[in-house]
């Protein structure tokens, strides 16, 4: 990984949220707890003003809109010291993907592989960058935890939720079998292949059934919002949250796609 | 040329496959044990991983000499007394065979397993040219049986279950007693092994495929685990290997590296039962052997792929790890890609050999999830071909309409930020109101595809930036 060493780091680093479009638009609850996080850790955190990463238009093949959001991005965030997402997805598209899309221009290309370089998703952040190796929380009960196609791939996002969820007090975690297996999600393949994509997810939340677990977690949120949708569909009580929000002790708002009613404190 | 691709109706196949009983019973069987077997093998070897790099490096340099190598290889297959064929296309390859068959006046011709020969479709050639071909691989000739295509590289019979396979016997091998036992699948080997000796015997020629063709030597290999291929190659008096130019390795010494990657990769096994490297014809001085050895070479557009970024897919050596991995093959099976090659290597190759035009929905049908990528011994980057497939697609307007529009409408507003706060503050303001007591939607207007399986979770409501601002940057200023 792309640990810094502590002697080149700020003593207080001004990060940049990437707060992903999906946390923007539909549970801002994952941004707040990122906050937390990272502040807890001293880092002085800003939120730019933002819309996406691209990967919709770059995953359909549209490399010109692709290229544009990419500028768009560097340009916000190239003045901080570190830039954090709490998705694998998004910063594996920052960190992996986005030299790729300026190999034919070298002023670009340089541009984005600065940002690149310091580019982490919330957990490997912590854990990797910062050193952290506990957090400040509680959580009643077994989680059971799926690992996030991007972020585990491309990021080797693997042990860190792992180390920090095992600090949160009164947490125990239960690994389902498969946690490592795609859910299918896979950004517009959901909807474009959605008998394919239904299927794959039977088989994750049969996964996540039989863990026994009353709550499954993911740093992603395009995988929660499928693995909820499904769960909830069929009927499993399973309640479905960012990682993040355990972490940072925030669990006041109802799990995705929970009714507000039934919020369980 | 016409090529007989049902890869156009991807997704009737797929909703086809995803309600076949039989079909989802057999997947099962691939989901566990190829992916525990392979783990298992490359745990057990501390240099894996730098042999996978090894592999990659020695398949990179082969293809950018392919030139060279390929004439190297032609003349020591010559010098030991073979001939070479250079087939340009499929049709190519086919009269090139039956015209090696007609010189020996051919009546039957046994097969080793070759995805070449069902990508030239040399059987039905063959078949309507008064010559019978016999599959000798076990799945391949099940397969044969059934008029199917094969629905794994290495596994051609993984669609089917035991039962069925029973059935095609009962059907088929009617001069056998009626009553006989079949209900262990040990039985079923044993007859189709006396079947197929019978049919060993008989044959005139013997075409194989080769994993690797060998330039320092004019050595073809196959990998097998029957010895179906021992028995194909060396009974017949004219032995055809058919292999494509990307078969090509310059050393033996570069084909022992590739072998330690190939079975693990493939079947878990440090090496497949049987390993067999031939050179040319029967010397005077071999027990046995064939009397006339040739070697068609095939290219079919591969050549094409040279010098752009699919050339990486050429470093393929056909292991099946990236289907044995992939969750949208464990879901529909072989078939539903539509041709020879289904699954992540397919889903790059296809639209390479046969079009993009008809295959486009393959390199689609991703999640991205990289598992294929993660096992590939040659390491070629599926998802990122794929995702060029993808591009290619977009630039010739083969993208579908409603995603197009879809995809303008959400840049125009993704690249005007402030525009896009406004729009999207309101409507996740309206979402999240008309959401708020259920907490999801179970039906949501253009939204069909994700709704038909589950429940879409409902927005918070207000956005994160506006909250943001609300609490955060209000307060500093």
């Amino acid at each position: 990984m792309n640990a810094t060493p502590s002697s080149a780091r700020p003593e207080k680093p001004r990060v940049g949220l990437f707060v992903t479009c999906l946390v923007d638009l539909m549970r801002p609850s994952v941004g707040f707890a990122a906050v937390k996080l990272l502040e807890d850790a001293g880092c002085i955190v800003d939120v730019p003003i933002q819309t996406c990463c691209g990967q919709p238009a770059y995953n359909s093949g549209d490399r010109g809109t692709t290229r544009d959001l990419a500028m768009q991005v560097i340009e916000a965030f190239q003045g901080y010291d570190y830039v954090v997402a709490p998705s694998g997805s998004c910063a594996g598209m920052i960190k992996a993907h986005y030299p790729e899309l300026f190999e034919e221009d070298p002023n670009w290309r340089a541009k984005a592989d600065a940002l690149a370089a310091k580019t982490h998703e919330l957990t490997s952040f912590l854990v990797d960058v910062l050193g952290v190796t506990k957090v400040d929380a509680s959580f009643d009960g077994a989680v059971t935890y799926h690992d996030s196609c991007s972020g585990l791939r491309e990021l080797g996002v693997k042990t860190q939720p792992r180390r920090l969820l095992a600090s949160v007090e009164g947490l125990t975690l239960v690994e389902m079998k498969d946690s490592d297996v795609c859910c299918g999600f896979g950004g517009t393949f959901a909807v474009k292949y959605s008998d394919i994509s239904g299927a794959i997810v039977e088989a994750k939340t049969r996964n996540i059934d039989e863990a026994h677990a009353p709550t499954v977690l993911a740093g992603d949120l395009g995988c929660l919002m499928n693995m909820a949708g499904k769960l909830s569909r069929d009927g499993r009580p399973i309640q479905v949250r960012h990682v993040a929000e355990v972490l940072a002790g925030m669990t006041d708002e109802p799990p995705i796609g929970a009714a507000k009613a039934n919020a369980i404190k | 040329m016409t090529v007989h691709s049902t890869s156009p109706q991807f997704k009737q196949n797929a909703a086809r496959a995803l309600n076949d009983v039989q079909l989802q019973k057999a997947l099962g069987n691939v989901k566990q044990g190829f992916i525990d077997k392979r783990q298992m093998a490359a745990d057990k070897l501390p240099e894996f991983e730098a042999l996978r790099d090894s592999a990659r490096d020695i398949k990179n340099h082969t293809l950018e000499h392919l030139d060279l190598y390929l004439e190297s290889y032609e003349e020591k297959v010559k010098a030991s007394g073979g001939h070479v064929h250079f087939a340009r296309d499929a049709a190519e390859a086919r009269d090139i065979i039956l015209n090696i068959c007609r010189e020996t006046n051919a009546r039957t011709v046994t097969k080793g397993k070759s995805m070449i020969s069902e990508e030239i479709e040399i059987n039905h050639h063959l078949e309507a040219n008064g010559i019978t071909p016999v599959e000798t691989d076990l799945g391949e000739y099940i397969i044969q049986l059934r008029n199917e295509l094969p629905s794994h590289i290495i596994a051609p019979a993984v669609h089917l279950n035991a039962t069925q396979v029973e059935e095609d016997f009962r059907r088929v091998h009617t001069h056998l007693d009626a009553k006989r036992d079949l209900s262990e699948p040990v039985q079923l080997l044993t007859e189709a092994r006396a079947v197929l000796r019978e049919r060993f015997l008989a044959a005139d020629v013997g075409i194989t495929g080769a994993n690797f063709l060998v330039a320092e030597t004019g050595t073809s290999i196959i990998v097998t685990n029957e010895g179906n291929g021992d028995l194909t190659q060396i009974l017949p008096k004219t032995h055809i290997v058919l292999a494509s130019i990307e078969k090509l390795v310059p050393t033996l010494e570069d084909v022992s590296q590739l072998l330690r990657v190939l079975a693990r990769s493939a079947t878990g096994q440090e090496l497949s039962v049987y390993t067999t490297f031939s050179t040319g014809p029967r010397r005077s001085t071999d027990a046995d052997g064939p009397e006339n050895y040739h070697v068609v070479i095939l290219d079919n557009g591969r050549s094409s792929m040279l010098g752009t970024a699919f050339e990486e897919m050429l470093r393929c050596i056909r292991c099946g790890a990236c289907m044995n991995h992939c969750p949208v093959y464990h879901a529909v099976g072989g078939h539903a890609y539509g041709w020879v090659y289904p699954g992540p290597m397919g889903a790059v190759l296809t639209p390479s050999l046969i079009g993009v035009d008809k295959a486009g929905h393959l390199p689609n049908a991703s999640t991205f999830c990289g598992r294929c990528e993660s096992v590939c011994p040659v390491r070629i980057p599926l998802p990122k071909l794929m995702r060029h497939w993808r591009e290619r697609e977009f630039e010739r307007h083969l993208t579908p309409a409603t995603v197009r529009s879809g995809l303008q409408l959400w840049g125009f507003f993704a690249k005007r930020p402030t525009l896009y706060r406004f729009a999207t503050r309101a409507a996740m303001g309206a979402l999240g109101f008309a959401g708020r007591q259920r907490g999801r939607f179970s039906w949501l207007p253009m939204a069909k595809g994700w709704t038909k399986y589950r429940d879409f979770p409902a927005p918070q409501g207000e956005t994160f930036q506006q909250r943001w601002k609300r609490e955060r940057k209000g307060a500093r200023a």
